[in-house]
């Protein structure tokens, strides 16, 4: 089976350097690219390869590409963003790769940033992921020695300048555009849009922001083309995916498979299965912002399409399980304090509500739940919709919540009728 | 025009604005937080939803924040969609987890735009059962209170202080629901305009500290419309009062003038009115004592009448900071050739050049609201941040403006602010500035320039001789760096679609004002469309200078030293700031007789044999000619206790005594107008400026209580238990009651801004035209001089040269406070505590080459006499260039600028 984002992981082994990294056909595609492909071209073959972005929401690639202004008169600099702000709980894909594969991801970004003409790219990196700033930093300064990065790169005339920034640490840095605040030194608080970053983004310039899994994939379509990298899936979203699994399950970890495998076959061949004396109730999907799946869809396929269809999202395709020995109120109201405090406090929804709704189910899960809570947690997941609130992290916050009161509805009311939690001894 | 689809029916709205503006424009009540006309659309608070269809089949709709989505053509709406409506009720909830239920103690109470929007949205009941959070609050300074409990987080604090006007003090910290609004540290608030957060602010978070030392209900207050007296710039604003106090003043919007916006001087100067030193009664010096006792009105109007009957030969002295109808009062009293102007000649003179450019210059003056759109704007020697502040608060706008033009590009609207506001932040506006040493305005301009007056004078002839070099008189040997900055000022400013040019009388100096004249005149020879706009000092200066004198304060002087004159009446003047010491000093020797009309004791009063109480301007009505040149009636807020009384009325008194036949004719404030109107044609359209006495639209008067006046109390029983009649007021269509004519009034005439279900100041909305537009029924004020469209560039020639390198001699410039540069306000207890002690400002190379350092003396020597003063160090000020103080509390009155002496002060004094 291909995995061309992890073949040339060992793991424990540390990554590999910029001449192993070469030997295994490595910069072989920026070579390519820079001596032969013209950049609309390459953003043509990035949109016929289906990638679609792999931080969440699934924008297509390709298509993001094409809205950056082109031509003589275009603003410039244009800058080229990946987002490693990887703080998504229970998800930890693009760790692997930045710690175990940095040059996959220059090279993603130097042929990125050749597609789009950029002028700069920036690594905003998660504040916590000190070894892969160090592996990052090594691996840039690497590609820099070698020509990769810099002026007039492998002399084919085009330029580009790499930084690594660590983010100050807040999970709302990871939204696109409370990125870009964060990288110009403001409160990380979303943009309204429009303005669209790709038109008026960092600075007010033309700005593309990326995921690390997303920009990793494109070396190798690049190199081999859209109908390869089409091949590799066994959905219409072209490639592979890394899908983690963390819980009771066997062999928690991380595995890169056809974009499309049931998680069935994802929990089952790959983790393990449950552990022993666990049963699975439901999964989160994609990271904690994602709503639960019954244990009664493992069919399901793990691509965008299809999750949806089912009533989740994939979102960064890190599923959480949930076992009956632990209390679904509870694992609720871990996540909705995550949520809460990582609330940026720009709207009142988010930055009210959130808390109440963590209160809320603090008080249930410590037996002092009111039957008319119920209600309120019941309107909060209307409330806090896509829309009604500044950006999408307390309605993502809230996706949990509403399928957790449909799934879990009995957990909750026996919570409030017997005044404490039944898994608590 | 849009046509816009609301609940069903079709409404026609402006193009180009957005679904809230568009909606309160109509009259709609959908409440909202974060959005402001001014400060633009966020997106924030959320409490603004409104259900979009997507088009006319669409049955199910989206939610969307009315003041993010454009008011385009064939938009539909719902207000009163249930979800909608359940939505915004459901933001208020959330805003009341935290916020206190203290209502009923609160200093914002009844005046709170979120108590308005919770009624709006029906919002009542409680479910939350969990702790509120708590914050410490701050010391902001004298101006405001600071409680953040109340806080709902909408942002605009910190939208209008550090965005809008540039304060670096006041910010945002931490986040989720614990966001903080205040200062890194505890202190006083620095910028020069905290205290609208008064009115930005939604609900009691900052309230008016001045208020709360004497606080009344907001309802009980007692207002009509008057205009600021603190500067030359006009601002409108409503004081209140109650039980004969003045309570506070708050912004009046208007649209040409000062918008939604006042400056800290301007709304806490107002306390002066209070003061312990008002004159309440006839004071009068008895030939045998050096004593002023106080004497009957009747015995002091015998006085003055006696000096009339004597032969004696009265001269007047009018002032600019008194009203139109005062002056003219006293002009008649004297008659126009013993009429002087009650400053220095000097400054008289420049007065006179300000009123001769803006009448019969080139360019036209622009409206203060109009300075806003300038896209170029060359500052020459003026400090408008401390002599018209507003007018900086629009320049700073500069950046926004260009942000918002290249956005519209990209077809972002002006309304829409995050995007407009961040590239503001980094693309500056086409701002040039010229002072003596760094202004605070400076941190916006594109490039500034520090020289001593003379240099600056230079610099503006070499601009307008760049732009018209065949005609424009041009200054010779000029430095390098002047060249090439005179050549970049002029390419900016006639690149641009509408260059203005700001000067001032801040540096009092002709020739600046004169630099000034030629670069507008240069720019409309080439076929620009300049505007100049002048600072002047105050509220009545330009007033003071249409209705013309004999002379300053000198040639007054001079004549009572000649034996020409020797009996003085003075009104609402002290004369011992408009001229140097031994000036004033020989003035008052030389006078036989002094009449004094003022309301405040000073060393001017001080030396009057007879001293007759002024009503201050919130106690009498009249009108003032601001820098623009717009004349604007304030009006009576609270009725004096007898004998208080306007100066015109003490002068028209006096002439009744003395028997003179114009007496008998001014029977009231429109009696004056009229007069003033005849006498002078300049002010022929005075009369238009508000409605007259008689303005009675409904058969009633205006009540200065709104609806919801508490109603008399028992408060003065111990005085008398019988309720006394409400005081008249013949001045005015206004009455001292809450009875009246209940509808809103014509816009000149608005004493408060209210409106059914709207008791915060944003009721501002049911009275504008458009969302940010006019006031319905039209200008308020009106100009009285334009320079003929046809005007010819008339160049001032007289250049002055390079400023002289006399050994030894230091040129002293004038340095202007926003805080104590000012007579009246310094007086208010908040305002004087910032007022800065007086000073000697030096070049640190100067100060080490005199061997002082900041905090220690040196010694300042003018025109005879010398001084102490405490050195304070300023690295913009030009070498050989000492800058001093203009008219602070303690500070010698000088005439400025001039040459001197600079030393230390020896240890043997």
């Amino acid at each position: 089976m291909d995995r061309p984002l992890t073949e040339n992981i060992r793991p424990g082994e540390g990554p590999p350097g910029i001449a192993e990294y070469e030997r295994a056909g490595g910069y072989r595609a920026l070579r390519k690219v820079l001596g032969d492909a013209d950049p609309q071209g390459l953003i043509r073959t990035v949109t016929d390869s289906h990638l679609r972005g792999r931080g969440g929401a699934g924008f297509p690639t390709g298509r993001k590409w094409s809205f950056v202004p082109r031509g003589e008169q275009a603003a410039h600099p244009v800058y080229l963003i990946i987002n490693a702000d990887e703080m998504e709980p229970g998800t930890f894909k693009d760790r692997l790769l930045l710690e175990e594969n940095p040059h996959l991801l220059i090279e993603g970004i130097v042929i990125g940033g050749y597609a789009l003409q950029a002028d700069i790219a920036y690594i905003f990196l998660r504040q916590e992921y000190t070894l892969a700033g160090e592996r990052c930093s090594r691996a840039v300064a690497e590609a820099y020695d070698r020509g990769y990065l810099g002026r007039n790169i492998l002399g084919s005339g085009f330029s580009l300048e790499l930084y690594l920034h660590s983010s100050a640490g807040r999970y709302i840095c990871g939204e696109e555009t409370a990125l870009l605040n964060a990288l110009e030194g403001r409160r990380a608080i979303p943009r309204a849009k429009p303005p669209f970053p790709p038109v008026t983004g960092l600075w007010g310039k033309p700005t593309i922001v990326n995921n690390v899994e997303t920009i990793c994939n494109v070396p190798q379509i690049a190199e081999h083309g859209a109908d390869r990298f089409r091949a590799l899936s066994r959905s219409v979203d072209g490639g592979t995916k890394l899908y983690g699994v963390s819980g009771r399950v066997k062999k928690p970890g991380l595995w890169e498979l056809p974009m499309g495998a049931s998680i069935r076959e994802i929990l089952e061949e790959h983790a393990g299965g449950m552990r022993d004396g666990f049963t699975l109730r439901a999964i989160i999907p994609g990271g904690a912002s994602t709503e639960f799946l019954p244990a009664d869809r493992l069919d399901v396929k793990m691509d965008f399409d299809s999750v949806k269809a089912a009533g989740s999202r994939l979102g960064t395709g890190t599923m959480i399980v949930l076992d009956d020995r632990t209390c679904p109120v509870g694992m609720i109201l871990n996540l909705m304090r995550f949520f809460a405090r990582e609330s940026c406090g720009w709207c009142t929804p988010c930055r009210e509500g959130l808390p109440w709704l963590a209160r809320t189910l603090e008080a249930i899960e410590n037996g002092e739940g009111r039957p008319e809570d119920m209600e309120i947690l019941r309107r909060h997941a209307g409330l806090l919709a896509p829309g009604h609130t500044f950006c999408a992290l307390a309605p993502g916050a809230v996706e949990p919540l509403q399928s957790g009161l449909t799934i879990f509805e009995e957990d909750f009311i026996r919570h409030i009728r017997e005044k404490r939690c039944p898994w608590r001894k | 025009m849009a046509t816009i689809y609301i609940d069903g029916r079709s409404y026609e709205v402006k193009d180009g604005q957005n679904l809230l503006q568009a909606c309160l424009s109509l009259g709609f009540n959908l409440p909202y937080f974060c959005w402001h006309p001014v400060l633009g659309s966020v997106g924030a608070c959320r409490q603004c939803a409104v259900k979009y269809f997507k088009n006319e089949k669409d049955t199910r709709g989206e939610i969307v924040m009315a003041c993010m989505t454009p008011a385009d053509d064939g938009v539909r709406i719902s207000i009163d969609d249930p979800e909608a409506v359940t939505f915004r009720a459901s933001v208020i909830e959330w805003l009341m987890l935290n916020h206190p239920h203290d209502c009923p103690v609160c200093d914002e109470g009844g005046e709170c735009h979120l108590q308005d929007m919770t009624v709006m949205t029906g919002h009542a009941y409680r479910e939350n059962r969990f702790r509120k959070r708590t914050y410490p609050n701050q010391d902001l300074g004298p101006f405001l209170n600071h409680e953040m409990n109340r806080c709902i987080q909408c942002y605009r604090c910190v939208r209008y202080y550090h965005d809008y006007a540039g304060g670096g003090d006041l910010n945002v910290f931490a986040s989720r629901d614990h966001v903080y609004f205040g200062r890194s540290r505890e202190g006083t608030l620095q910028s020069g305009f905290s205290g609208n957060l008064v009115e930005i602010c939604p609900t009691g978070v900052f309230t008016d500290k001045s208020l709360g030392r004497h606080y009344t209900r907001k309802w009980d207050l007692q207002t009509a419309p008057s205009v600021c007296v603190h500067c030359g710039l006009g601002c409108n604003t409503i004081p209140g009062s109650r039980y004969g106090e003045l309570r506070r003043v708050r912004n009046r919007y208007n649209h040409d003038v000062n918008g939604y916006f006042l400056c800290d001087r301007g709304r806490y100067g107002y306390e002066f009115v209070n003061s312990v030193r008002r004159i309440r009664a006839p004071l009068a010096r008895t030939s045998n004592s050096s004593r002023q006792v106080f004497i009957s009105s009747e015995e002091a109007l015998a006085h003055a009448a006696a000096l009339f009957s004597n032969r004696r030969k009265v001269i007047g002295i009018g002032s600019p900071r008194a009203s139109l109808e005062s002056n003219f009062a006293l002009l008649t009293l004297v008659g126009p050739d013993n009429f002087y102007a009650g400053i220095s000649d000097k400054d008289f003179e420049i007065l006179n050049l300000a009123r001769k450019v803006l009448r019969s210059g080139a360019a036209r003056t622009p409206s203060l609201s109009q300075t806003r759109e300038a896209d170029a704007v060359f500052v020459l020697g003026e400090d408008v941040g401390n002599t018209g502040p507003v007018l900086a608060l629009n320049l700073r706008q500069l950046a926004r403006r260009k942000a918002a033009k290249f956005m519209a590009g990209v077809k972002i609207p002006p309304w829409n602010d995050a995007p407009i506001q961040r590239m503001a932040e980094f693309e500056k506006g086409t701002l040039y500035i010229a002072a003596p040493c760094a202004t605070g305005l400076d941190a916006a301009a594109s490039r500034s320039f520090h020289a001593d007056p003379r240099d600056l004078a230079r610099l503006g002839f070499a601009v307008a001789s760049l732009l018209d070099p065949a005609n424009a008189p041009k200054p010779a040997d000029l430095t390098e760096i002047e060249h090439e900055l005179a050549g970049e000022i002029a390419q900016a400013l006639s690149s641009a679609a509408r260059p203005l040019i700001v000067s001032g009388a801040g540096c009092g100096s002709p020739s600046v004002i004169e630099a000034a004249a030629n670069i507008a005149a240069a720019l409309k020879e080439i076929g620009r469309p300049a505007e100049i706009t002048l600072a002047l000092p105050e509220a009545n200066s330009l007033g003071l200078a249409m209705l013309g004198a004999a002379g300053g304060i000198e040639t007054a002087s001079s004549l009572l030293r000649s034996g020409r004159a020797d009996t003085v009446v003075v009104i609402e003047n002290d004369l011992f700031r408009r001229c140097a010491l031994e000036t004033a000093i020989g003035f008052f020797d030389a006078a036989k007789y002094v009449v004094v009309i003022d309301h405040l004791v000073n060393p001017t009063t001080s030396k009057a044999d007879l001293v007759l109480p002024a009503a201050s301007f919130a106690e009498s009505s009249g009108s003032l000619v601001n820098n623009e040149g717009r004349a604007q009636r304030f009006f009576q807020v609270l009725a004096p206790e007898a004998p208080v009384q306007e100066s015109w009325r003490w002068i028209r008194h006096i002439m009744e005594a003395a028997g003179c036949p114009e007496a008998g004719q001014w029977n009231r404030l429109d009696d004056l107008v009229a007069a003033l109107a005849a006498a002078h044609p300049v002010f022929g359209a005075l009369a238009s400026a508000a409605p007259d006495a008689d303005f009675r639209p409904a058969g009633g008067k205006i009540p200065r209580q709104p609806l919801r006046y508490s109603g008399r109390t028992a408060i003065r029983a111990q005085i008398d238990v019988h309720e006394q009649p409400p005081p008249d007021d013949p001045d005015s269509p206004f009455a001292f009651s809450m009875e009246g004519d209940p509808r809103q009034p014509p816009p000149a005439l608005i004493p408060r801004f209210w409106a059914p279900g709207w008791n915060s100041v944003q009721a501002l909305n049911r009275f504008q035209q458009e969302i940010g537009g006019g006031l319905r029924g039209g200008e308020v004020g009106v100009r009285l001089i334009d320079p003929s469209p046809q005007a010819k560039a008339e160049y001032f020639q007289d250049i002055p040269a390079r400023r002289p390198s006399e050994e030894g001699k230091w040129s002293l410039i004038a340095l202007h406070h926003l805080f104590g540069s000012e007579e009246l306000s310094a007086l208010s207890p908040g305002v004087a505590g910032l007022c800065p002690k007086p000073y000697v400002a030096l070049h640190p190379e100067d100060a080490a080459a005199l061997g002082v350092v900041e905090g220690g003396m040196a010694k300042v020597a003018v025109d005879g006499a010398t001084y102490s003063l405490n050195v304070r160090i300023v690295p913009s000020l030009p070498r050989g260039v000492a800058g001093l103080p203009v008219g602070l509390p303690g500070a010698p009155a000088l005439d400025l600028p001039a040459l001197g002496e600079v030393s230390k002060e020896g240890l043997d004094e």
